[in-house]
């Protein structure tokens, strides 16, 4: 057991120095590699980002219940009653159509468009918190509630977030695949490096194998360079994908104030950064390992 | 300790290089292999640590038939033979010192014994002094004394050379003789193959001459 930690650690030494020997091959491998990762990485961040924002602004479901136009002071006073005494309603705010015109009157650019109108063109609304969030039920609600007298249209406003999810979803398929495009491109790239290595060191891998070096033995330290060349990688694209997110966070930020949501992009979460380390490691592995197989195998 | 039965050797092409060859050694002995070039002396000593197999016949070092040994068992049996090698196959981009130490690395030996143990083995060599050096800085006698060291710093029961002296001065090659001597004086079992015969005749216990593949006497 001693023996086989001492060859562990003899082998990553030895990987390490053959890595610092050549800086430049180094650097140059771990960009490329680096470049390859960050595509994924980095969708993958703009995603966790999105699905962060996409359940905040959805963070409970509403039902919008818009009134006629015409509808009197009366019809209005009915259908919020109505709204109120409802077992399922878990709060009921009225917005009054006057409130609305002198809202969108505030609002820049906006202003003279409305300012043109010969009346308001807003009905009364009430904005609806049901108890009850199952998709079934809201939309039991929506068509309950547009029933209702003088009620010209319910909307629910989770809909958009149920698209959002499903075309995060499919943009989720997607970063997979382009990950695992890219994840053989690295594997790729590794079996070429490490057998360009091979044909350096084929005189210390002969003399081994002649001094009673298993293959294991040899195998190791090419191991090790795949593995520490593919973190390398890694961490060029962690930081590329770091470096994007601090510059992306401003003016994400004032996109998102716009539409009157607080929000601040976030780094790679951990388990995703755990995940692009372990994962750029493991295919710097196996590229080396496919590579040593097939020269040892002769 | 090393036993030769009914061993034969022909490589692709039909060129027999060996031709039941039987015959043993037995521990402690000092054996010189002689015959022409082409007698087959470097693949008769290449079958001992499995570098090369029998076409037929058995090779049995220790009582282990090496000629059926696994691919994978291979390794652990070349661990306790010292081989020096006709074209010495040193690692000429490291140091005396980590030639020697590539063995003991190999078998797992503790850094710190196994800096002990080249230190040693380099002085008993008489290149102690010349440890950081690299090998192509040595003289032809000198890289002969690194492979010899390398081949011996594992304390192998056996030691199997292939002209360790080809190519060196006869004052050289006489220290080389001398070496190998004093390595079986302290029970290695040597084995070496040598044009120079009389060089090693003051202390072979035996010679087996070689022609075609088959032991002339």
């Amino acid at each position: 057991m001693k023996g086989w930690l001492l060859h562990h650690r003899q082998a990553a030494a030895l990987a390490a120095r053959r890595l610092a020997a050549t800086p430049l091959n180094t650097l140059l491998g771990a960009l490329v590699l680096g470049i390859a990762l960050a595509l994924p990485a980095g969708g993958e961040m703009l995603l966790a980002n999105f699905q962060r924002l996409a359940q905040r602004v959805a963070a409970t479901p509403q039902i919008s219940v818009f009134m006629a136009l015409d509808a009197a002071k009366g019809d209005v006073a009915d259908v919020e009653s109505r709204l109120r005494r409802h077992a399922q309603t878990r709060e009921v705010r009225l917005v009054r159509r006057d409130d609305t015109l002198k809202r969108f009157k505030e609002s820049e650019g906006l202003a003279e468009v409305i300012e043109n109108l010969p009346r308001n063109p807003f009905p009364d609304a009430f904005v609806v918190v049901p108890r009850d969030e199952a998709p079934a039920a809201l939309e039991a609600m929506r068509d309950e509630f547009a029933k209702y007298p003088r009620v010209e249209h319910v909307q629910l406003d989770s809909a958009w977030v149920k698209k959002l999810d499903a075309l995060l979803r499919l943009t989720r398929l997607a970063v997979a695949l382009l990950a695992a495009v890219l994840g053989v491109a690295l594997v790729a790239v590794t079996f070429n490096t490490i057998r360009l290595q091979i044909l350096t060191q084929r005189d210390e891998m002969e003399v081994s194998r002649l001094l009673g070096a298993t293959d294991a033995y040899i195998r190791r330290p090419f191991l090790y360079f795949g593995a520490l060349q593919g973190l390398a990688g890694g961490l060029v694209a962690w930081l590329a994908v770091l470096g994007a997110t601090f510059l992306l966070r401003g003016p994400v930020g004032e996109v998102a104030r716009l539409y009157g949501i607080e929000f601040s992009m976030h780094i790679l979460p951990f388990p995703d950064t755990a995940l692009l380390f372990g994962l750029a490691a493991l295919l710097g592995w196996l590229g080396a390992w496919l590579s040593l197989s097939r020269h040892l195998a002769k | 300790m090393i036993r030769f039965e009914q061993v034969g050797k022909r490589y692709p092409g039909g060129i027999a290089a060996l031709a039941e060859l039987t015959f043993a050694v037995e521990s402690g002995e000092m054996v010189i292999l002689s015959g022409h070039s082409g007698a087959g002396k470097s693949t008769l000593l290449k079958m001992i640590p499995a570098i090369e197999r029998p076409t037929h016949g058995a090779v049995v070092v220790n009582g282990q038939n090496v000629s059926a040994l696994k691919r994978a068992a291979v390794p652990f049996l070349r661990r306790n033979i010292g081989m020096v090698f006709q074209d010495q196959k040193l690692l000429h981009d490291r140091s005396v010192f980590d030639n020697v130490m590539l063995p003991l690395a190999i078998a797992g030996v503790a850094v710190r014994d196994a800096g002990r143990r080249v230190r040693a083995a380099l002085d008993k060599v008489g290149l102690l002094e010349r440890e950081r050096a690299m090998p192509v800085a040595l003289s032809g006698g000198e890289q002969q004394r690194l492979a010899i060291a390398r081949a011996v710093v594992a304390r192998p029961a056996i030691l199997v050379a292939d002209e360790p002296t080809a190519h060196l001065d006869d004052a050289t090659a006489a220290d080389i003789a001398a070496m190998f001597h004093a390595f079986n004086q302290v029970g290695v079992t040597v084995l070496v193959a040598t044009h120079h015969e009389a060089l090693f005749a003051p202390y072979m216990t035996r010679r087996v001459v070689l022609s075609r593949g088959r032991i002339a006497q």
